[in-house]
């Protein structure tokens, strides 16, 4: 058995997935990538050779992805973390046709083919308005840790309109608000709101296609799936994976890879060399 | 040819370029060291053909200001002007010829002169506003051309239509006021004669860039139209209308004919032929071009080599025999394609895809200028809806550095080839 593996070293945190032939996940690790990017990289892979009980030999071919895919040293290639999510997103949700990736300074909005090719692409641009830094400053000005502050906005019944998009003005904003008495849930959901409505934006620029798959770290976050299902008026596709969906779709492409080794008429493995 | 010939001719128009450039701003110099008179222009519609018959060197402080970003110093100029007021949001070529023109004209490449009249058309709504900075810096008269221009995407007048006729009338006349202006600002009488000699090197310029720019349908591509192109640009604008002009483009098209016939390529191993729309990434200009040749990308065309050459991609030429209707025609028609190709450039390009065998478009809209940037994004819908093809849209500046991130850029641009890299298997 042989296995494939991918690295998403992202400005917050570095995924890392070891998936075998029959495309199932192994193995899997989450880290905060810090300061030392290629040892994030290098810890992150180990521990998901650990959690797989895996040994490196085993793994045939890595790809690295992220901002940080050519810190992944020890990887054979690097995809970029927009075709990784889109591979990523059809793979776990067949019929995936737009993907909205939140991240830490990123918020992505992708347009892809059942075979999850990308068609079109838009990002937030040289600024992390609408993306998950907005809520790290929102969790910071309200003392509330990033994990709980979905469920606390599910609580509001009547949210703030939060009026910056942006993420150095949005404690201020927060502040201001908790100064005029609002409440807690009513000021947090108001800043889940404005971060969909962002996105949302992005989604709109290159076509909004049911299915929505919503990826990245932000997608744990249960007030922002039910923001974006509000926003959108559909149900956006949320999997335990979403987290990994970068990483996922690197291993897919690093299996694939694999297969055109072994065969070279295989067109989807024709696909990923085109790629990588 | 001989190899010894090949080695002479191939490359030429980027040594040629260059050479020419400097003994340009060479000449500049000496005019400021002399304190001569100088016309300042703007690249849509400079009227070189007028100012030239009155000997007046011409001074392009949007050439001046880009120049900065290239030889990286565009943030000293831009702080500059910003703290002497001027807001982070407005035109980085404005602020970059206002701490120019506060700094007693010092320039990377020397000394620029200062204005005795500044000319400008409406092809740019910050030309208005910028003249009057020097008209109140240097007390010097400024020409305002008012040229009218395509009222909605495909609907241009040509001549014998009866508004066509009127539009050229119109220009007629401020051509006519603008030699009015010439003879007060210089003391000499305007030379009938001279008009026509440099409307004939115009006409070679026109008539040799157009065919440069066709030639390039050749695959390989013969040059890159951001990177080689930006050289030939700058010929066009700063050498319109002389014989040194009309010499360089009847040999850049010697050279791309030979290349063409010979199979020489810009790139090694071209992959994906691309075009450029917008106004370049001046800061990093080099290794902007790499994101995309790096992955065997080359620009076969670009909107930017249309419009920043005022149009004179059109080849127009002039009627010698009538030369001042025959130059309001021409400007009418040229100034507003150059305005045509920032606001309506989709149909452009959509018939250039299969001549040309482009793969993807790029889109380059830039923070310091609404006036090229705003449309694009429609633009570029509407050339998806027309056409199946891949695009790019990606942001920086021309000029501000501080905008410019070139890992988001290279993010967007790499996934850009994964995806033509996709469609190819298709």
């Amino acid at each position: 058995m042989s296995y494939a593996a991918g690295v998403d070293v992202g400005s917050t945190q570095t995924k890392a997935v070891i998936i075998d032939e029959d495309r199932r996940i192994v193995g899997r690790a989450l880290i905060d990538t810090g300061a030392h990017v290629v040892t994030a990289a290098e810890k992150a892979f180990a521990e998901a050779l650990q959690h797989g009980g895996l040994q490196e030999p085993e793994v045939e071919y890595v790809i690295g992805t992220g901002y940080g895919r050519y810190r992944v040293t020890f990887g054979n290639t690097q995809v970029t973390e927009i075709s990784c999510h889109g591979r990523g997103a059809v793979h776990m949700f067949p019929g995936t046709r737009t993907v909205v990736d939140m991240g830490g300074q990123d918020t992505k909005a992708i347009r892809v083919s059942p075979t999850g090719e990308i068609l079109d692409f838009c990002m937030n641009d040289k600024c992390a308005a609408g993306t998950g830094r907005f809520l790290g400053a929102a969790s910071a000005a309200l003392d509330i840790p990033l994990g709980e502050l979905g469920e606390v906005a599910l609580r509001s019944e009547r949210p703030v309109r939060i009026s910056t998009t942006c993420t150095v003005f949005a404690e201020s904003e927060v502040l201001s608000w908790l100064g005029k008495g609002k409440k807690i849930e009513d000021i947090l959901l108001g800043v889940h709101q404005s971060i969909a409505a962002r996105s949302i934006g992005l989604l709109r620029r290159v076509g909004i296609e049911e299915e929505v798959t919503f990826t990245g770290g932000v997608a744990r976050n249960v007030g922002m799936i039910e923001a974006l299902n509000r926003g959108l008026g559909l149900k956006v596709n949320v999997s335990e994976e979403s987290h990994y969906m970068g990483a996922v779709g690197a291993a897919l492409f690093a299996l694939d890879h694999i297969r055109a080794s072994r065969a070279p008429v295989d067109g989807g493995a024709a696909a990923a060399e085109a790629i990588v | 040819m001989t190899s010894s010939a090949a080695q002479e001719i191939v490359g030429r128009g980027n040594n040629d370029g260059a050479t020419l450039f400097r003994q340009w701003f060479e000449a500049l110099n000496e005019t400021a060291a002399t304190d001569g008179q100088a016309a300042y222009v703007f690249v849509m519609g400079s009227m070189a053909e007028i100012l030239r018959v009155f000997d007046l060197p011409m001074v392009f402080p949007e050439i001046n200001s880009l120049q900065t970003a290239v030889r990286r110093v565009a943030h000293e100029y831009l702080n500059q002007a910003e703290d002497y007021g001027y807001s982070p949001d407005i035109c980085g070529y404005v602020k970059a010829d206002v701490a120019v023109q506060l700094s007693g004209g010092k320039h990377p490449m020397g000394q620029i002169p200062k204005p005795a009249i500044a000319v400008l058309t409406n092809a740019c709504n910050t030309y208005i506003k910028w003249a009057e900075i020097w008209e109140r810096m240097y007390h010097v008269p400024i020409f305002t051309l008012d040229v009218p221009g395509t009222r909605a995407a495909g609907t241009q007048t040509w001549p014998g239509d009866r508004d066509f006729e009127n539009d050229r009338a119109y220009v007629a006349a401020q051509i006519k006021e603008l030699i009015s202006a010439c003879e007060r600002v210089t003391g000499k009488k305007f030379d009938i004669d001279r008009l026509r000699e440099v409307m004939r090197h115009a006409n070679t310029m026109n008539r040799g860039w157009k065919r440069v720019l066709e030639l390039n349908r050749t695959r390989p591509s013969l040059f890159n139209a951001v990177t080689d192109g930006t050289i030939y640009l700058g010929v066009v604008n700063a050498f319109r209308g002389t014989p040194e002009g009309a010499k360089y483009f009847d040999e850049l098209v010697e050279e791309m004919e030979y290349k063409a016939a010979h199979g020489i390529g810009t790139l090694t191993d071209e992959k994906y032929r691309l075009i450029f729309v917008g106004v370049p990434c001046y800061p990093i200009f080099r290794r902007f071009n790499e994101l995309f040749t790096e992955w065997g990308g080359t620009f076969v065309n670009s909107t930017y080599l249309w419009f920043a050459a005022g149009g004179s991609n059109q080849g127009f030429q002039y009627d010698l025999a009538r030369p001042l209707e025959s130059l309001a025609e021409g400007v009418l028609i040229s100034v507003r394609d150059a305005m045509d190709s920032m606001f309506y450039q989709d149909q452009a390009l959509a018939a250039m895809i299969d001549p040309f065998s482009v793969d993807g478009v790029v889109y380059h809209p830039i923070k310091s200028c609404r006036t090229v940037s705003t449309g694009l994004a429609d633009n570029r819908r509407a050339l998806m809806a027309s056409r199946d093809i891949a695009s790019l849209f990606i942001e920086s500046d021309m000029m501000d550095r501080r905008v410019v991130s070139e890992a988001q850029l290279k993010n967007r641009t790499d996934a850009f080839f994964e995806g033509l890299a996709s469609r190819r298997m298709r």
